[in-house]
Formats: C-alpha cells, sequence, structure tokens
C-alpha cells in the first residue's frame, strides 16, 4: 500500500498534468474517490473526462502527478490489480462474429473468472435469450448491455463508466442505473462519465465537473449548489387578494419574479433560506403551499462551464 | 503464459469462424494437389521421386501464397483492435502489451500450421495413396512444409510491425500490399535487371549471393532449393546460389532474425504507445 492512501480511498489523483503532443489535455488534476462511492464526472466535450479516466486505468501514464488506484500506481500494478476492476469504454465495437457468450468467456478467462458466472451476469443483464446470437444482429443496447457484463465480470472492486448510457433509450438508461446501483449497494465504487445530467443527478454520491482539462468543483449536489450562489426558486400559493401584501413582506429576501392573483414566484440565496422560511411562517394563513425547487444540476454545470468556447 | 494460450485460442477460433482456416487449407491444398500429380508426370528422365520433384514448383507457389496469406491475417491485428477499441479494453485486463502480440501470433501461426499441414500434408498423402510414386523424397517435402511455416512467420511477424506503426486499417493495408510486392515481386525482379544490366559482370557470385541472403524470400528459396542433392538436381536455376555454399544453419538463423527482430520491434513500439 502507498503511502498516503487509506483504505477508504479506491483512487487518489494528485496534481495530474497529461499532454498529447503540444496539446494540455489535463492541467494539475486533483481528485479523490472513496470506497463504495458513486462519483460522476461531468464536462464539455474534450474537457479530459475519457484521459483522466485512461490514466486510472494505467493505459498511458502522467506527465506529472501522481495516481494510485486501490493503493497501485495503475501503470506498473500487477496482473491481480487489475481483475479488481471493471471497465466499459465509451465507444467499443466487439468482434461481431462472435456470440454473446462466447465473447463473455472469453473476457472471463482472461480475467481468471470461471465461465459459469457468465450466464449468471448474463442474466443479470438481461442477455440470456440473446446469449446464443452472434453480436453482429445486437441491438445498439444489446451491445452495451453486453459491455457492461464484460465490466462486471469478477465482481470488481472498482467500476470505470465512460458514457455508458449514451445511445440508449430511457427505459434502458433506467436499467442500466439500476443495475450500476445494485453493484454499488454490494460495495461497489462507480465513476461514471455522463452527459446526462438528470439522469446522474439522482445516482451520483458526489459529481465533479470537468472544464478545459481541469476539476473546476467536486462535491455532492448540495455542496456544488452552495459553491454557485445559484438562487432556489420559491413558489407560494397565496389567498386571493393577499398577494401584494406577502409581495412586499418577502421582498428583502429575494428578487421577484412572477405575481398574481393567488401566487407568487421568487427566487432567494442559499443563504437566506432559513430566514425566508421564517417569514414564510409567520404570515400564517395567506400561505396556502410552498415549493421550493433547488437549482438543478443542469444550473449548477452551466454555471460552471461559463466561458468555455465552443470547439 | 495462460493469458497468451487464451489469447491465441481466440485467435485462431476467429481463423475459424471467419472461414480464414478453411480457405487457406483449400487454397493451399488444391494447388498442392495440382502440382503434385501433374508433376510426377514427366519425371521419367530426371530420376526424381515425384515429392521433391513438386518441392520445386511448390517452392516457387508457396512464395507468393505464404507471404500474401500471412500478411492478410496481420496487417489488421493490431490498427483493427485499435479503431475498434477493443485494444484499449483488453489493456484493462489482466494482460501485457507483449502478450497480446504473442497471443496474437501463435494464433495466427495456428492457422498458418493448419494450412501447411493439412493443405500440403494432406496433398501429399493423397498422391502418395493415389498413385505409384511412392514416398521417395517426404523428407525434402517436410523440409518445404517446415520452411513454408518459417516463411509464414516472417510475414506475420511483419504485418505486425506494420499493424503497429501506421493508425488507420486501410493504411495498414496498402503498406502489407507494398511489403508483399516488395520482397515477393519487385526484389527479384531488381536483382535480375542488375544481372542483365550488369555487362562487364562486375557483379560476383558471391555478391549475387549475399543480396539474395537479404531478402527472406530468397532465403526460403534458397533453404529448400539446394538443401537436398535430389532437389538441387531439379531446381537448376537456384543451383548458382547453391554452389555459393551457404549452410542450413546460416539459412534458417536469417529467417528466424527476420521473425524475431519485427515482433520485438513490434512489441518495443506498442510498449511505447500512448492510447
Amino acid at each position: 500500500m502507498a503511502e498516503g492512501v487509506t483504505l477508504d480511498t479506491a483512487i487518489t489523483v494528485k496534481g495530474v498534468v497529461k499532454n498529447y503532443g503540444n496539446n494540455t489535455v489535463l492541467r494539475d488534476v486533483d481528485l479523490s474517490v472513496r470506497s463504495g462511492e458513486r462519483m460522476v464526472l461531468i464536462g464539455h466535450n474534450g474537457a479530459g473526462k475519457t484521459t483522466l479516466m485512461k490514466l486510472m486505468l494505467g493505459l498511458t501514464h502522467p506527465a506529472a502527478g501522481r495516481v494510485r488506484v486501490l493503493g497501485n500506481n495503475p501503470v506498473t500494478a500487477a496482473a491481480a490489480h487489475r481483475r479488481e476492476i471493471g471497465y466499459l469504454p465509451e465507444s467499443v465495437a466487439f468482434n461481431s462474429a462472435m456470440k454473446g457468450r462466447e465473447m463473455l468467456t472469453f473476457y472471463a478467462r482472461l480475467k481468471g473468472v470461471v465461465p459459469a458466472e457468465c450466464d449468471s451476469i448474463l442474466v443479470q443483464v438481461g442477455l440470456e435469450h440473446a446469449a446464443d446470437r452472434r453480436v453482429s444482429t445486437y441491438s445498439k443496447g444489446m451491445r452495451q448491455r453486453l459491455g457492461l457484463a464484460q465490466a462486471m465480470l469478477g465482481r470488481p472492486r472498482l467500476l470505470f463508466l465512460d458514457e455508458p448510457t449514451s445511445g440508449l433509450d430511457p427505459s434502458l438508461r433506467r436499467q442500466f442505473y439500476d443495475l450500476i446501483d445494485t453493484l454499488s449497494l454490494s460495495g461497489t465504487t462507480s465513476l461514471t462519465s455522463s452527459h446526462s445530467l438528470n439522469e446522474v443527478e439522482a445516482r451520483a454520491d458526489r459529481i465533479a465537473i470537468m472544464k478545459n482539462g481541469s476539476i473546476v468543483a467536486c462535491g455532492t449536489l448540495a455542496e456544488l449548489s452552495s459553491q454557485t450562489d445559484l438562487p432556489m426558486v420559491v413558489r407560494l400559493r397565496v389567498t386571493t387578494g393577499n398577494t401584494s401584501r406577502v409581495a412586499e413582506q418577502l421582498a428583502p429576501m429575494g428578487e421577484i419574479h412572477r405575481i398574481n392573483d393567488h401566487g407568487i414566484e421568487l427566487s432567494c440565496l442559499g443563504a437566506s433560506k432559513m430566514l425566508l422560511f421564517r417569514q414564510v411562517a409567520g404570515l400564517g394563513d395567506a400561505i396556502e403551499d410552498f415549493d421550493v425547487a433547488p437549482p438543478r444540476l443542469d444550473d449548477i454545470y452551466n454555471h460552471f462551464m461559463k466561458g468555455v468556447s465552443l470547439q | 503464459m495462460k493469458a497468451i494460450g487464451i489469447l491465441a485460442l481466440n485467435e485462431f477460433m476467429d481463423g475459424l469462424r471467419n472461414r480464414w482456416v478453411a480457405a487457406a487449407i483449400t487454397l493451399l491444398g488444391t494447388t498442392a494437389l495440382v502440382l503434385l500429380l501433374v508433376g510426377s508426370a514427366p519425371t521419367g528422365t530426371i530420376r526424381a521421386g515425384a515429392l521433391d520433384v513438386s518441392v520445386v514448383s511448390l517452392t516457387s507457389l508457396s512464395v507468393y501464397l505464404l507471404p500474401l496469406i500471412a500478411l492478410l491475417l496481420s496487417f489488421d491485428a493490431l490498427v483493427g483492435e485499435f479503431e475498434r477499441g477493443t485494444m484499449l479494453l483488453l489493456l484493462t485486463y489482466p494482460v501485457a502489451r507483449w502478450q497480446v502480440v504473442m497471443g496474437k501470433f501463435f494464433g495466427h501461426m495456428m492457422i498458418l500450421l493448419a494450412a501447411v499441414v493439412v493443405g500440403y500434408g494432406g496433398a501429399a498423402v493423397i498422391t502418395v495413396l493415389f498413385t505409384d510414386n511412392g514416398i521417395e523424397g517426404w523428407q525434402a517435402y517436410v523440409n518445404m512444409m517446415a520452411t513454408t511455416l518459417l516463411l509464414g512467420a516472417v510475414f506475420i511477424a511483419l504485418g505486425y510491425l506494420v499493424s503497429v506503426l501506421v493508425r488507420e486499417r486501410s493504411t495498414a493495408a496498402g503498406a502489407a500490399v507494398v511489403l508483399w510486392l516488395v520482397f515477393v515481386v519487385l526484389y527479384d525482379l531488381g536483382l535480375l535487371g542488375l544481372l542483365l544490366a550488369d555487362h562487364e559482370q562486375r557483379i560476383s557470385q558471391s555478391l549475387f549471393s549475399v543480396l539474395m541472403l537479404v531478402n527472406p524470400a530468397d532465403t526460403y528459396r534458397l533453404l529448400n532449393l539446394t538443401v537436398f542433392d535430389t532437389v538441387g538436381q531439379v531446381a537448376g536455376i537456384a543451383g548458382v546460389a547453391a554452389r555459393s555454399g551457404f549452410g542450413v544453419t546460416l539459412l534458417l538463423c536469417l529467417m528466424v532474425m527476420w521473425v524475431v527482430v519485427p515482433l520485438a520491434a513490434t512489441m518495443a513500439i506498442f510498449h511505447r504507445r500512448e492510447l
């Protein structure tokens, strides 16, 4: 076990720099993923998500800095280290002449997993009926599930999923995340990169936002939200005739967007949230209902992405 | 070691699946059979058994076919997996990069082995069984089969080198064709042209022999056409080089070098490559 790494840390990345030619893809990246955590990487195309994953997988080495995965340097780690890791690449075209089961068995052998385990994994990803068909007859969703199946071989402690749901329909996406959640419950750490912000919002323990090769923010949704100073939106249903009075009282708390006969919508900063609640409570019967919408990951993402030029 | 075996078997199964093995066996088997049967007709005057007579014609055939089959098998081996994205995935498994190269090499060699043993061997067995030419000269024939495999190994290794150097499959295919043309066709044409242009006979016999050693395809010819006396008698043209007196060991070492050096270079380049 390398120094500075506790058992609770699955991945540590410190001061990592990576260049491809003159192009700096990662600049001074720090990231730490705890054991059992579901970490999600988001960021624009070319932000460095895939490169960061490749570094953690030991497929390429950093120009500077340190990467430790499960306590090992992934580039020099022994074969045993790789048995504890599963990876689903962003786009993988499996040998289409092979049957699903043949392919999975091949990967199982390489990983030193008994071929019998393939059957149960095929059931888990819902491919048991298609297992003896050629991969060329598979739909996009089935191929993606086959990809996940190989990543799950040998019950890995750590899963790397590079945009696992791109190109899948909504119900398949759901199944996909359910599967990952099940694995997570049994203690598997996962690092997922995604562009589907709505999906990962509810499924991530922590989210790291990448921009132009750096991690600009990392934390739980609440932590990220508090870093942004993005307002939350508060909607109040007010008894008829009282709206102007209520609006007057709440005006110092935030910015009022809309007002009509029976409702008010205003935005207020996270810091003045409790103050607003007390005010609202003090208004008594005038308030029939109220609803608070914290900033969505979408909004947080856009906040951090300001200034990224489209390439 | 286990990983190499798994990869090799996978490569061989792939060859069975996409009919590569069947195609290569059919190609080598039928041509060998035709040459063996036709070749046994005019033996009356030359006094050589059918098998070693056919070594001459089969060598001339193999020198074209085997490099072609080997390059077709190998040009895609690495660059194809880079393009499909399967290499990226494969390397996250407990497999070292050199093991990937060796696994593929053994797998492809198994395909060639099947093609040569079943194709050429089968043709010889049929000839012996159904004609009255005995098994006389079988040593030269087996020698031809073994060196043919070695020739295949050379071009598989060269194909890998192409495959690891280029960035796209189509480039690799083009480079493989060029490689085949240069080693199998153009080099010999060049040598021939050189001899024709050399009116003052400045090219000595020994220089010419050395020039033949530079090309593994010619080394293969020398190995088959000069090693056995009976073959040398019928071979004619290559008998010229025979008199230069290269030992079998030297010729074999040269061919093995043509396998080892490109393979080692492939592994070294692959090892340093950023994925």
